[in-house]
């Protein structure tokens, strides 16, 4: 049985409300935790298989042009090889998230420094790493372009704003901006590297993947190789980190899968964190332009966005960097622009809120700058900003939360100790400043299915290839299940990670609670109906609980009711007119006390908050780790992470984690998370919305903003390190 | 090349390639995979095993040089049905998401209070010769050779805090 629903209308009924069982919205632990924090949780490359190979990738040592010749023949001589390859499947990078087919393949053509051009396979991993660097390669080099701000750019007509009459609002402004910020590349950098192992069994490709989102990693995989999807397994039950890098197939997989059908047997190819860096997808660096007229209360006239990001030739995606500008903020005359140069460095794709990350963080900051000019609150000037509905699409909001995020944080945080006047407040050599930031994150319903099965003993099956990658999927499918059947958890269990599984909408997006969880309602809801159906009830007059059905005066454990029987249905759920009818986002705000040293210019965040509105939420544990790792990841940008580019041949200097450096414990202090009530209708029946991402959004700003209020330095090109703001200070 | 090892209290042998890491021993001849890679160069801590009572980096040393050492990895601190107070303690923190640093962060938990109990200063010590108050500040700094992406540094301070502070009541 499937029950379907396309999301057309608001979800006014609030079923879950009606539910007795009390589960959901409590911080239940993680059912695998034990599993993670022994050992005994199983990633990728970690799966026991009886004549394992093991494959290391050989990397492009320049930019752009092609291999002439791979030295194999010494090489095929080594000790333990057992093969080299380099065929025309091959990936030069990783599918964009989505894509359902293969990314670009033919590795001799070179695009970028540091692209896989052959797979070693050995014995031994020592013995592939060995045979892998000693693999002598001629290029045919071709000149490259390295530089996105010296190259021609694209400006794709469907991307491009201009309401109004910018400049006239600008001329007539009482109060403006025109700043310039610049962001660098960020790499995702989960912990667990890309790794894959694949077998064949006859026609039968099994790929054991640290992926993302299993249901295009399969049509993708299957397209780079040649054989239908049916063909195709993969298993990922679990997932060192994403973060948007682990979304579409990279050519570890597919090198894997090659070599072992090749070899008739197993092989293993994991990425070393070198070349994580260089071949898993890079945030784009951006410039951004920021134009803001207000008025002399500091009403916005007149707003401008103008992006310029970078891609290799022919990738779709490109750094959506203006996508909350189109409606954080009310103008009558508004402008966005966003240019693409094509350039060749490891392919850009999504990192951890694509767009928002750095779009949000920078207009926060220009929206700073505005404050200081117009000499008025920073909380105070984005109160008056709030537009009543969608700027540009005239459409309302499904629910606004911004302004109660901001008055409630300043509240929590103290706000009204700050000084408008930098530099204000010194302990010892430390100047110390407060800054805050708006953050807004677009909210998304994907189509999701997801399978329940009761069983006969009175205990739930959830099962589809959703993936958890650490945001907790396992604990709140668990509490969605046991919360609509009126189970305790320990009687649900979930089953993930598996593309024998009901498709889910895999995680990325921000979109996975919501969709995968409404889908496992669904299919709770049919059960339920079953159930009552039995019991001689309409579905809402049945109450479920401790495992056990209550109708009128009548109780029945629920292995009672199903009379030996299992009863098994399927939910599926996908977006409709409600995603296009409103304005649907998640809201919040960050607030940020930093001490910035008078004597070297380092930044220490000593305080942070941050305040969200996501809907319901299902687990207040596991979503407050969302959003402590999406404000680590601003705390990050904001001082430390940057991929650096060597301009002279494209190569990335920075590429392993003694340089590129992610916030370690000492930088992150304890930081503070507050939820705000919110049920959102129109985002899903369970009023659920996304909170992996909107920890992110404009949390660099904050950082930034409050380094100004100590020390009146304003770094308009991120991170903030220390060179950055020395020559600044007073 | 023949090595012998006492791993979790038991002794295995091991007939490897002299290159092979004690890491790449742990996770590729002996099946013991808690032990994760995340970066094989010493810089994010995943690796993270307690060798003759001491933390190091098992992607830094050689599998060859430790005949005869004992070796705690995580799965010698605990089982899922009998977690050891950290690995409990992280559960109930969330000090983790992903999972995939968590093995590192507790082996490296556990032998950190080890070397708080015996007196060991740290970078943000006041006082090199007073025996060390483990304040979030100095957990934090203890604990910073443990990389999280995931970010759970809060909880995982949380997790430490609340273990130390059974321990020494």
């Amino acid at each position: 049985m499937t029950a379907h629903l396309k999301m057309d209308e608001p979800a006014r009924r609030r079923r879950l409300d009606d539910m007795v069982q009390g589960v959901v919205g409590q911080p239940l632990d993680r059912p695998e935790g034990p599993l993670k924090v022994s050992g005994v949780a199983t990633y990728a490359s970690e799966w026991p298989r009886e004549g394992l190979a093991h494959g290391v990738l050989v990397r492009a040592t320049i930019s752009r042009g092609r291999v002439r010749e791979l030295g194999e023949g010494p090489v095929r001589e080594m000790p333990g090889v057992l093969g080299v390859f380099h065929g025309e499947r091959l990936l030069r990078n990783p599918a964009q998230g989505g894509a359902g087919e293969a990314p670009v393949q033919d590795p001799a053509k070179v695009a970028y420094f540091g692209q896989p051009i052959a797979l070693v396979v050995a014995e031994s991993f020592e013995q592939a790493r060995h045979a892998a660097q000693s693999l002598h390669v001629e290029y045919e080099p071709e000149e490259a372009v390295t530089d996105p701000e010296a190259t021609e750019v694209e400006t794709p007509k469907g991307k491009q704003v201009d309401k109004g009459d910018l400049d006239r609002a600008m001329a007539e402004a009482a109060v403006s901006v025109d700043v310039t910020y610049r962001t660098p590349g960020h790499s995702s950098a989960p912990m667990e590297p890309h790794a894959s192992i694949a077998e064949w069994d006859g026609e039968d490709l099994l790929l054991h993947g640290s992926y993302q989102m299993l249901k295009y990693n399969r049509a993708e995989l299957a397209d780079a190789i040649g054989i239908d999807p049916a063909r195709v397994r993969i298993l990922a039950p679990y997932v060192g980190g994403g973060f948007g890098s682990k979304l579409g197939i990279a050519p570890e997989a597919v090198a894997a899968a090659l070599a072992a059908r090749e070899l008739g047997r197993p092989v293993s190819v994991a990425l070393s964190r070198q070349q994580v860096f260089e071949t898993t997808m890079r945030r784009s660096e951006t410039r951004q332009r920021i134009r803001l007229a207000a008025d002399a209360e500091g009403r916005l006239t007149g707003l401008s966005h103008e992006a310029l990001v970078s891609n290799l030739p022919g990738e779709s995606f490109s750094e959506p960097v203006a996508q909350a500008t189109h409606f954080l903020y009310g103008a009558p005359n508004r402008r966005i622009v966003h240019q693409i140069a094509r350039i060749d460095r490891t392919c850009a794709g999504s990192v951890r809120a694509p767009g928002e990350a750095v779009g949000v963080t920078i207009f926060e900051n220009a929206m700073d700058e505005l404050a200081e000019a117009a000499g008025i609150d920073p909380i105070e000037l984005r109160l008056r900003n709030i537009p009543e509905r969608d700027p540009e699409q005239d459409i309302p909001f499904s629910s606004h939360m911004l302004a109660e995020a901001l008055r409630e944080g300043a509240r929590r945080f103290g706000w009204d100790a700050r000084s408008p006047e930098p530099g204000r407040r010194r302990e010892g050599e430390w100047l110390i400043g407060l800054g805050m930031a708006s953050a807004v994150r677009v909210n998304i319903l994907a189509e999701a299915e997801a399978r329940v099965t009761l069983d006969a003993d009175g205990t739930a099956k959830v099962e589809t290839d959703m993936t958890d990658i650490g945001t907790g999927t396992y604990a709140i499918l668990t509490q969605i299940a046991a919360e609509a059947l009126g189970l305790p958890t320990e009687r649900v269990t979930v089953s993930l990670g598996d593309t024998d599984l009901p498709p889910g909408p895999g995680s990325g997006g921000s979109w996975g609670a919501a969709s995968s969880g409404t889908a496992v309602y669904l299919a709770c809801e049919e059960l339920r109906g079953r159930l009552a159906e039995r019991l001689g009830c309409t579905e809402e007059e049945l109450t479920l609980k401790d495992g056990e059905a209550i109708a009128g005066n009548r109780k029945q454990a629920l292995a009672q009711v199903l009379d030996g029987e299992s009863w098994e249905a399927t939910g599926h759920v996908e977006p409709g007119r409600t995603s296009k009818a409103v304005r649907q986002s998640t809201w919040g705000a960050h607030f940020v006390e930093v001490a910035v040293s008078a004597v070297t210019g380092e930044t220490r965040v000593r305080r942070m908050l941050g305040v969200f509105a996501a809907g319901r939420i299902l687990n207040p544990k596991t979503a407050r780790s969302q959003c402590l790792g999406g404000m680590t990841f601003g705390i990050g940008m904001a001082l430390t992470e940057a991929l650096q580019h060597d301009l002279r041949d494209g190569h990335l200097v920075n590429r392993d984690l003694a340089e590129y450096h992610l916030p370690v414990n000492l930088d992150v202090p304890q930081l503070e998370v507050h939820f705000l009530d919110e049920h959102d209708d129109w985002a899903n029946p369970l009023q659920v919305k996304g909170i992996g991402e909107l920890g992110i959004c404009g949390a660099a700003a904050a950082v930034t903003n409050a380094i100004y209020n100590a020390c009146g330095v304003r770094v308009r090109d991120y991170p903030a390190t220390l060179d950055k703001v020395l020559p600044g200070l007073p | 090349m023949q090595t012998t090892l006492s791993i979790n209290g038991a002794e295995r042998t091991l007939d490897a390639d002299v290159r092979t890491t004690l890491l790449d021993a742990l996770r590729m001849h002996l099946g013991l995979t808690g032990t994760k890679k995340g970066c094989d160069h010493g810089q994010c801590g995943a690796c993270t095993v307690i060798v003759n009572g001491r933390r190091i980096n098992s992607c830094l040393t050689l599998a060859c040089m430790h005949d005869g050492d004992a070796i705690t990895t995580i799965e010698g601190l605990g089982t899922p049905e009998a977690l050891s107070a950290l690995q409990a303690a992280f559960v109930a923190h969330d000090g983790y998401q992903c999972g995939y640093c968590t093995p590192g962060q507790i082996t490296s938990a556990t032998a950190m209070l080890e070397e708080a109990r015996a007196g060991w200063p740290s970078h943000v010590s006041e006082d090199l010769e007073a025996a060390p108050e483990l304040s979030d500040a100095e957990i934090s700094e203890r604990m910073s050779g443990n990389l999280c992406r995931c970010s759970c540094y809060p909880n995982i301070v949380d997790a430490i805090r609340e273990v130390h502070a059974g321990a020494a009541s």
